[in-house]
């Protein structure tokens, strides 16, 4: 049986494992039976959350849980730390280096898309210290994400 | 259509061939930047960009795209490759660029029409 529950390590500037955690978590979401639109909403959370951690911290871990009917990714680095999170929310806002945007990450979209598809995102940051986000989705076997 | 209807006019070399070659493409997706095609592709594009390190393939998977063109005549990432063939998301590469790419393939969904 394949683990609900597992964490995978994140080095900041190594995209070798990028998507690691989001390709797992399609696939035992898929096997529970969830609904392909909300699988593809979890992919999407993880991953961007994962690269996050990769353009922007030294290292972090992302973790993700099935409970019940609840999806739980949690995602912590260590630092730099998020100064004006309403402003790192706003579409199109990025302090992404050079070498992130010329990948073509770094658009400012990483933060909004995790919300856009998730039930609730939860963002605490500590400038020199780090962010945790929580990220919840609703798993349902049936029908898009409300 | 299918990508292997369209090889030949746009020019594309395969680099990752695998059973979903022959998946029916549902239009297509142009943009070099990872987290808009995240956002904004629909599964079935096939997806254009000039982007190609392997994480456009973690991309491609999770959105359920039907392959992604590489324009330009830039050559793959070895890793990109081995990705590609691990998800078995077809990769092609064309000499031409973006827009000669997306407008060619534009002419031919109109013709089916």
């Amino acid at each position: 049986m394949k683990l609900l529950e597992n964490s995978f390590p994140l080095k900041g500037g190594d995209f070798t494992e990028a998507g690691a955690a989001s390709k797992e978590m399609r696939i035992v979401l898929a096997e529970l039976g969830i609904s392909q639109d909300i699988v593809r909403h979890a992919a999407i959370s993880a991953f961007e959350a994962e690269i996050n951690v990769i353009i922007h911290a030294v290292a972090g871990t992302l973790h993700y849980i099935v409970q019940g009917d609840e999806l739980k990714i949690t995602v912590t680095d260590m630092g730099p730390g998020i100064p004006d999170i309403e402003l790192a929310m706003r579409e199109g806002y990025t302090t992404a280096p050079e070498w992130a945007r010329e990948m073509g990450w770094g658009s400012g979209m990483g933060l909004p898309n995790i919300k856009n598809n998730c039930d609730v995102l939860r963002i605490d940051s500590v400038p020199g210290e780090g962010t945790t986000l929580e990220i919840l989705i609703k798993l349902a076997k049936n029908g898009p994400l409300t | 259509m299918k990508i292997t209807e369209i090889i030949s006019a746009l020019e594309l070399e395969i680099k990752v061939d695998t059973k979903n070659l022959d998946r029916e493409v549902r239009g297509c997706y142009v943009s070099d930047m990872l987290s808009d095609v995240l956002a904004n592709s629909h599964e079935g594009n096939l997806w254009i960009t000039r982007q190609t390190h392997p994480n456009i393939v973690a991309v491609a998977a999770i959105k359920g795209l039907s392959g992604i063109i590489i324009t330009g005549g830039k050559q793959v990432e070895p890793d990109t490759v081995l990705k590609a063939q691990a998800e078995e998301v077809p990769l092609m590469c064309t000499p031409l660029s973006s827009f000669e790419a997306a407008g060619i393939f534009y002419g031919l969904t109109q013709k089916r029409k």
